[in-house]
């Protein structure tokens, strides 16, 4: 018997699962920071989680979540502070396997956008902008946890804030961005990764009870479902207990 | 035209400076005159963290006007620097209250009809761009914001092939503000400056600065600073004013002192969300013209709302 949950829990419990021991993880506000605490509690205690704020080793207290990563809250038990800029530079220099981002928009090569919706000279919407997610994007493999609706899985996002392949094939080098790149993005209704040769993003598996043309219907772009695409495993309830112990007032995972 | 200036002009606008060991202690009231309109003013600390709000606090109670503002990441601050007309223009990597109330509408208002400006560049970007500034150098390499649509907004950065490697690199110019708005734990009246935890990009934005103002929660003597030169990141030397201000952050949070009062943030972000427009305008009236002193917005605040700030604050250093 699968546990109930919402969409969020399930986002943060697979996302989760993404993350290795050992791994040193850049995560921004939000399900990254939540699902890398999570892991950090279930299988991978020796994760070492790094935040924009200028944190290296950070162990968020159950309950305190931070309402951002450049809050107080994010340096409990860590084993360093350091200057934004710093924390950053780790990227450039190499010292990081994975970034974790949240996304509002993404594009058939993974492109993110959280800057404009519409024309960016005469936006429907400005959005909040890049903080470190465009760093982030452009220095390391990345994981990305967002809803998926069609809205926010378009051909083309209209801005790329934070790069992933680009047009696809070398662009990405061809731009000067020879390393890293989106790797894996997950939602509630499967988990994709990219194609190799064309940098086109690929169903990898879908959740339970979810049909390919479920997912196909909520985007914007043709998905090609080769047989070899599974099915994630479930929450287990001891994931969910230890997800909801986590954040008890709910902040992230409504 | 550059915005960077040349070697020489930035080296004379330093040695005109009076660097001397003295007292500098002001009134908050009177750090507006340190500030001309149409400057450019770095502001410290990041989102909703060390922010100097009672100094920006100030420069909207004295109508300062056009100022061009930069942050590493900007926060309900911005919405008060627009609304007020202090700023039509933010330089920043990072705009809205805080993750936790989504997009800010005040931001959106003013942005999307025009009004005002808000100019976007990268986080790493924005912290070379003043690590250049301090450094005195005219720009520094970065290997992000390259292939993004954020670059194509900004002609300012240039992308290089490296003489080395032969590399794409992108050149983003320095940013040294006229003035740079800095909250600290405690300095010394001469400004010596000791910031506990997080120190976001404030070393780099008081080296890069043409002046700096402090306001700290409290000041202490020289004597204090010596026990501990380790915690000292600003040195006085850079420091042209500092004004003594308890809660100088509220709402937003100072490490080991207090956490951002959630509440007030919460009563702000429902009033702005209903109408952004007379929302932000009833806000400033009411919490920044209104109150005769810094004490009188802190008694809005409410003291059950700073004492709760205030014990979370203080629990970072519980074992």
């Amino acid at each position: 018997m699968t546990p109930k949950c919402t969409a969020n829990e399930l986002l943060a419990i697979l996302s989760a699962r993404q993350l290795k021991d050992g791994m040193v993880v850049f995560a921004g506000v939000g399900i990254p920071l939540l699902a890398a605490t999570l892991a950090q509690r279930l299988h991978c205690p020796g994760l070492t989680i790094l935040f924009e704020g200028g944190v290296i080793g950070a162990f968020v207290e159950p309950g305190k979540l931070p309402p951002s990563t450049n809050d107080q809250r994010c340096t409990v038990r860590a084993n360093m502070v350091l200057g934004s800029a710093e924390v950053l530079l780790l990227l450039q220099r190499g010292y990081v396997d994975v970034g974790f981002m949240g996304g509002a928009q993404i594009d058939q090569y993974g492109n993110l956008n959280s800057s404009f919706i519409g024309d960016p000279k005469q936006p429907k919407i400005r959005l909040p902008g890049s903080g470190g997610g465009n760093d982030i994007a452009s220095l390391t493999n990345m994981i990305v946890a967002m809803k998926h609706e069609k809205r926010r899985f378009v051909e083309n996002v209209d801005f790329i804030t934070s790069p992933g392949w680009i047009h696809g094939g070398e662009s990405r080098r061809e731009s000067g961005l020879p390393l890293g790149g989106m790797r894996c993005v997950i939602t509630e209704l499967a988990i994709f990764d990219f194609d190799a040769k064309t940098r086109r993003m690929k169903p990898l598996a879908l959740n339970l009870g979810v049909t390919a043309e479920q997912v196909q219907a909520n985007t914007g772009f043709k998905l090609e479902f080769d047989s070899a695409v599974g099915v994630t495993e479930p929450p287990t309830e001891h994931e969910l207990a230890a997800l909801r112990g986590l954040d008890p007032e709910r902040l992230y995972i409504d | 035209m550059s915005s960077v200036k040349s070697y020489e002009r930035l080296r004379k606008d330093l040695a005109e400076r009076d660097r001397s060991l003295r007292e500098k202690v002001v009134a908050l009231k009177d750090i507006a005159s340190f500030v001309r309109d149409g400057d450019t003013v770095g502001i410290g600390g990041s989102t909703m963290s060390r922010t100097p709000m009672a100094l920006i606090w100030s420069l909207i109670r004295a109508k300062r006007k056009k100022l061009k503002c930069c942050r590493s990441i900007t926060s309900s601050d911005g919405d008060l620097l627009f609304a007020s007309a202090v700023s039509d223009h933010i330089v920043t990597s990072w705009f809205s209250q805080s993750i936790l109330w989504g997009v800010s509408k005040v931001m959106r208002h003013y942005v999307e009809s025009g009004k005002a400006q808000f100019e976007e560049w990268s986080h790493l970007a924005m912290g070379m761009r003043l690590r250049a500034g301090a450094m005195g150098v005219p720009f520094l390499p970065i290997r992000t914001m390259l292939g993004s649509d954020v670059l194509k907004q900004r002609p300012e950065a240039k992308e290089f092939d490296c003489p080395f490697t032969g590399e794409k690199l992108l050149l983003v110019p320095a940013l040294n503000p006229d003035i740079a708005l800095i909250h600290v734990q405690r300095c010394d009246p001469y400004g010596n400056a000791q910031i506990d935890g997080l120190q976001f990009m404030d070393i780099d934005l008081a080296l890069a600065a043409n002046k700096v103002i402090l306001s700290s929660e409290r000041i202490v003597a020289n004597d204090q600073i010596r026990r501990a030169p380790d915690q000292t990141k600003i040195p006085f030397f850079t420091v042209d004013a500092i004004v003594e201000v308890p809660y100088g952050s509220a709402p937003h949070e100072c490490y080991g002192v207090y956490e951002p009062m959630i509440r007030h943030m919460e009563y702000y972000v429902d009033r702005i969300n209903k109408d952004p427009v007379e929302g932000v305008k009833e806000y400033l009236d009411r919490f920044i013209y209104e109150p005769k002193s810094w004490s009188e917005f802190l008694d809005l605040i409410g003291l059950e709302e700073l004492l709760t700030a205030t014990r979370a604050g203080n629990s970072i250093y519980d074992a």
